[in-house]
């Protein structure tokens, strides 16, 4: 009833984070249309395992699109060919019976290889660690209500938090540049009227844990956006920029 | 305390400070070209206007402002260069492995070769000064003199249809204006995103904007050798 | 039957329990916190967030969690939103009345003290969660917007789009980073907690495998908090993500916690069916498409493979709208979970044929469509339609949605006192881990309220009625209960590389979950039950004989870490299964078909089965012993669910 794909694998393997790592190529053959790229993954090893050889590793977790974990490139695309699509919700019929496919790691400095196509994203974290977040202990918030948040900038803050901190912006630039997921971090928090007291230090602190993880900067070339899951704009590495810009000027001027 | 040397290195040497201050020295080049080629399009006035524009302009505040101007463009200049270089630079370092399968989702190929096209304007530049202002490249530019209202001034534009008859420096200059549209293609917009100033309501218009710009420059400026060797634009008759 | 542990219920008046239980909870001085170190395994909402308030009160704090980031927790995934007594929309809501909700929506099956707490410290979430930043939704004056959820009568429900559960996780992780920055937390991601190490009785520590080095680690602490999520898992096919185990709290029963209702599963009623035998796992979509859509079947098998617009009208069972005429397609997600498999087990299952029938039933949208203009349905589900589109490539505009229920919660856990203490001294239980406040069914929104509940309000209150007694830091890594733990995790690890045998871990996990689906799912026999019991030892067996590990211990390897945890579902399934066997009623998500009322509902026996079931490991191949905790209703009066 439904078709099935003969396919060509060139697999990114490396053992571990010192080794040498190289393409291998692996025949995926009967892959059903309706399964998902990575339970293509799933048949290959199963194939690979019954063989006695060892699978090939790669993130990935909730397999519904939110957590972040998986982190393939795809034919050089960070998630493959769909727009706003994570590797684990790309399916198999938006590829063709005889495809070569490339699957290789998400690169960057930052993002060390684990294993195959596991990548180390705890960059990810120091930069949150540096600044994202609001410092309020535990039972000491005010009434829900009692500070009003103008429904745009709710939303707003919204569309920056959808981040679901992946990192396929960083695979995706020619710089590795974390911009978008800095961007998208920071603009959470500083659009929020509860994020008005430590913005300043927020913004450059992150800004600066980024520089220091060894990511590139931005070239305003906005791959970042067409490849981001979550359709995350380039509007909040502008924003990034301006809150950026004045937090400097402020802690250049006052004492 | 941090000290105020210690503030600003710490806040315009991160990624997004030094990205500022390229945005600030390239609007400010931006500026500067726009001037430029309101100069140089004197040239379809005659040799009197345009001379006498750039007579008016080496004398001006007893001959300081033109050096006032060069040295705030050759800071701009370094700036934007330098800056660039650097993070460029951390940029390459930041992608040490390589992609087997690269390929690229939608940015323009203006964006993906600033470094590269702002190399080959760097070297025009060089070039274009030791041409038209030193004249290293044709010291016979030293005797070109013209008589406006009986003061010997440098006759700017003989200089423009001397150094333009010849094909080769034609050709150069034209290709180097190609390079520096492409450049400024990107850059336009690029300047408005790093300061904060584009949104995705702005993003067409300013896309837009910036590629008129470019036109225009490449327009303006590519008009007058390609005028020169047509014809359009004739040696001053002795 | 022999003594329970004491439940710590306090007594008075509900009101006032956790009022005055707080009073009169022991309190810690600030100087002698910071000598406790506390272990906290998992960092979903529940843990994420008491890692973050324990520091804050000054404890040192150890947080350990299998994904490579604390955000990625599986608490991630939750949609729909967070309930909260907080009566903004002043349509009568209040703490009484969403305890009493939940009650009753547990089908009496909870401890009303917990539950009172839970519905008490709900409006300090919502406090909270904005304090942090938390983006959720608002109106246009600038204040909290609420919906109605999952059937409730009132707007109680806070939410952040379709994505409530990330922005809460990203709430409390960003609470926790604050305290990592601060050198107050420190975070062990890619770590998975392999074994609890019991001192005198007390858990007294952890031991881990490092999943990036393979390094197997100590660690000491003062008490122990599991934070890990449900077993759903154990289906091998649900809506849990792919790393989401039973391992910490199955190896903690097996030093003594006791294990409560493990047979209390739920099941969503609106997931995207199976397309073939190489599915992976199931998604599912926002009930509120139940709010559009029409549920139905072909009335005649013949026609399940037929384009289903050309099934006419007649030919067509509204199979809920039918059966319960005034709730119709609303009706609670378990009765509509049972509907839908009752249509399919009869054959008239749609869709693809997956093993031996069809699971799916259709949700047509075409009259709402007719009815509203596709651009209100765009509007209203849109996000919902792209995701059904993108994994089964069809159009849900043009035919109608395939559905099918598939599980996703699971109400037992490690059975904990009011103070959240498990059995075993010192080691406490939070969130989905352990079984204390949804009784046999949970309601919609109420998951995120229970991890975070548990998590900002509870433990940082009750941890201290532990602790205070005993003196900080007395046990080191270098004890030789640490020595043991670690042994025997050393061995079991050489034991499933040394098996080499044939078939991969996860075929093993696909035939157990086959099986505890068929047997002990959305319906379940005595029969059924006891061929489980029967086929599960002997998958036990195949499985430490002829599964097939590739690589070794000492190095990133997916299967090792999957044998281990697919060797305790097994193990897990055997409990889970005896504790369906032994519940001889129907009440909420355990349905057993000998106990139905004439007409098909669910028939509860609060005579003889008002109880927690507590089961007690006793030995390897020894049935575990049962412990029954009675739960005694002071202020609601127990009544039959009708939803007719």
């Amino acid at each position: 009833m439904e078709s099935k794909l003969n396919l060509t694998l060139k697999v990114w393997r490396q053992s571990d984070r010192q080794s040498q790592g190289r393409l291998v190529t692996y025949p995926a053959e009967g892959i059903p249309t309706s399964a998902s790229f990575l339970e293509m993954l799933d048949i290959v090893n199963e194939g690979l395992i019954s063989n006695g050889e060892e699978p090939i590793a790669f993130d990935h977790d909730c397999r519904e699109g939110i957590c972040g974990s998986c982190s393939l490139v795809i034919n050089g695309v960070p998630h493959g060919p769909e727009k706003a699509t994570t590797s684990c919700q790309l399916h198999m019929r938006s590829f063709r019976n005889g495809d070569t496919i490339y699957i290789e790691p998400f690169r960057a400095r930052a993002f060390p290889v684990v294993k195959d196509l596991v990548v180390d994203r705890s960059a990810f974290d120091r930069i949150q660690q540096s600044g994202g977040f609001i410092s309020v202990r535990t039972g000491s918030a005010v009434e829900a209500n009692s500070i009003l948040v103008a429904k745009d900038d709710a939303d707003h803050a919204f569309r920056a938090a959808t981040c679901i901190g992946c990192g396929a912006c960083v695979a995706a630039c020619k710089n590795a540049s974390a911009m978008l997921f800095v961007a998208a971090k920071v603009s959470h928090l500083n659009i929020l009227p509860q994020g008005q007291p430590e913005k300043d230090e927020r913004t450059i602190r992150m800004v600066q844990q980024m520089d220091a993880e060894g990511f590139g900067g931005c070239t305003n070339q906005y791959e970042c956006e067409a490849v981001c899951p979550k359709e995350i704009s380039v509007d909040f590495i502008g924003r990034l920029n301006r809150d950026y810009a004045a937090a400097a000027a402020a802690e250049t001027v006052t004492a | 305390m941090k000290s105020l040397a210690q503030v600003v290195f710490s806040s315009f040497g991160s990624s997004v400070g030094k990205k500022l201050l390229v945005a600030l020295t390239g609007l400010a080049l931006l500026l500067f070209l726009a001037g430029h080629l309101a100069g140089n399009l004197l040239i379809y006035r005659g040799p009197e206007e345009l001379n006498s524009y750039a007579h008016e302009l080496h004398t001006a505040l007893h001959g300081s402002l033109v050096w006032i101007a060069r040295l705030g463009l050759l800071a701009a200049f370094v700036v934007h260069v330098a800056l660039t270089i650097s993070l460029a630079r951390d940029n390459r370092a930041a992608r040490p492995h390589a992609y087997a399968k690269p390929a690229t989702v939608q940015a323009s190929i203006a964006s993906r070769t600033m470094i590269l096209s702002g190399l080959v304007i760097l070297s025009f530049v060089v070039y274009h000064i030791l041409h038209f202002t030193v004249h290293v490249a044709d010291p016979s530019y030293d005797a070109l003199v013209f008589d406006l209202h009986g003061h010997k001034v440098p006759d700017v534009y003989s200089k423009v249809v001397k150094g333009f008859s010849s094909v080769p420096i034609s050709a150069f200059y034209i290709l180097s204006m190609a390079l520096l549209c492409t450049h400024l293609s990107h850059g336009f917009a690029s300047v408005f995103q790093t300061l904060g100033l584009r949104s995705a309501r702005t993003s067409g218009l300013l896309k837009l904007l910036g590629g008129l710009y470019a036109l225009v420059i490449f327009v303006g400026n590519v008009s007058i050798p390609l005028s020169v060797l047509g014809g359009f634009i004739k040696p001053i008759a002795h | 039957m022999s003594s329970f542990p004491d439940s710590k219920v306090p007594s008075g008046p509900l009101q006032d329990k956790w009022t005055q239980h707080k009073f009169k909870s022991a309190l810690i001085n600030p100087k002698n916190k910071r000598r406790y170190t506390v272990l906290v395994v998992g960092s979903g909402l529940a843990g994420s967030s008491a890692a973050a308030t324990l520091s804050e009160l000054g404890y040192k704090v150890k947080c350990f969690c299998y994904q490579d980031s604390p955000r990625r927790a599986h608490s991630i995934a939750a949609q729909g939103g967070i309930n909260a007594a907080k009566n903004y929309q002043n349509d009568g809501d209040s703490v009484y009345r969403l305890f009493y909700d939940t009650i009753k929506g547990g089908d009496y099956r909870s401890r009303e003290a917990n539950v009172y707490r839970l519905a008490e410290v709900s409006v300090n979430i919502i406090d909270q969660c904005v304090a942090q930043g938390v983006p959720f939704a608002r109106e246009y004056g600038g204040l909290l917007d609420n919906r109605s959820f999952g059937g409730a009568q009132v707007s109680r429900t806070f939410y952040a789009a379709g994505q409530t559960g990330q922005q809460l996780l990203l709430g409390a992780y960003s609470a926790l980073n604050k305290q990592i920055a601060a050198g107050a937390v420190k975070m062990y991601p890619r770590t998975e907690m392999l074994d609890l190490v019991l001192v005198d009785g007390h858990a007294k520590g952890i031991i881990t495998r490092n999943l990036s080095t393979g390094k197997i680690e100590r660690h000491a602490g003062d008490a122990v908090l599991l934070c890990t999520g449900g077993y759903g898992n154990v289906f091998f096919l649900s809506t849990n993500a792919m790393g989401c185990n039973v391992t910490a709290t199955w190896r903690a029963h097996k030093r003594g916690a006791w294990f409560a209702n493990p047979c209390y599963t739920q099941i969503h009623p609106t997931c995207i069916p199976r397309s073939g035998d190489y599915q992976s796992k199931l998604t599912l979509m926002s009930e509120s498409l139940r709010n559009d859509g029409r549920v139905w079947v072909p009335k005649n098998a013949a026609d399940c493979d037929k384009d289903p617009d050309s099934i006419p009208e007649e030919a067509r069972d509204y199979f809920l709208e039918r059966k319960y005429p005034s709730f119709g397609n609303l009706a609670p997600r378990d009765i509509s979970s049972r509907a839908a498999k009752e249509a399919c087990d009869d054959g008239r299952g749609v869709g693809p044929v997956v093993g031996s029938h069809r699971e799916g039933v259709y949700l047509d949208f075409a009259e709402s469509i007719r009815d509203f203009g596709e651009d209100t349905i765009r509007a209203r589900y849109g996000n919902l339609f792209d995701m059904y589109s993108r994994i089964t490539g069809e159009n849900p505009y043009r035919t109608p949605m395939r559905i099918y229920p598939a599980v996703h919660y699971t109400m037992g856990g490690l059975w904990v006192d009011y103070n959240l203490m498990s059995s075993i001294p010192g080691l406490h239980v939070l969130g989905e881990a352990n079984f204390s406040d949804h009784g046999a069914n949970r309601l919609g929104a109420s998951a995120l309220m229970q991890g975070l509940a548990d998590g900002y309000f509870v433990i940082p209150s009750t941890l201290p009625n532990y602790l205070a007694p005993q003196p900080p830091g007395q046990v080191k890594e270098n004890h030789e209960a640490f020595a043991a733990a670690e042994n025997d995790v050393r061995e079991r690890i050489n034991r499933f590389l040394k098996v080499n045998g044939k078939r991969s871990v996860d075929s093993f996990h696909r035939e157990l979950g086959l099986l505890i689906w068929n047997k002990c799912g959305m319906a379940r026999d005595r029969e059924g039950l006891q061929e489980a019991l029967k086929r599960l030892p002997e998958i036990r067996a195949e499985f430490w004989s002829n599964v097939r590990i590739p690589g070794g211990a000492d190095q990133v390897n997916p299967e090792l870490e999957k044998a281990g945890r697919v060797a305790d579902f097994i193990e897990f399934g055997e409990t889970m299964c005896l504790d369906a066997l032994s519940r001889e009623e129907s009440c909420g998500g355990h349905f057993r078909t000998e106990y139905q009322t004439p007409d098909g509902e669910a028939l509860r026996n609060d005579e003889q089965f008002a109880y927690v079931a507590a089961w007690e490991h006793t030995g390897e191949n020894v049935a575990p012993k049962l412990h029954q905790e009675p739960l005694n209703f002071e202020n609601v009066k127990l009544s039959v669910r009708s939803y007719k």
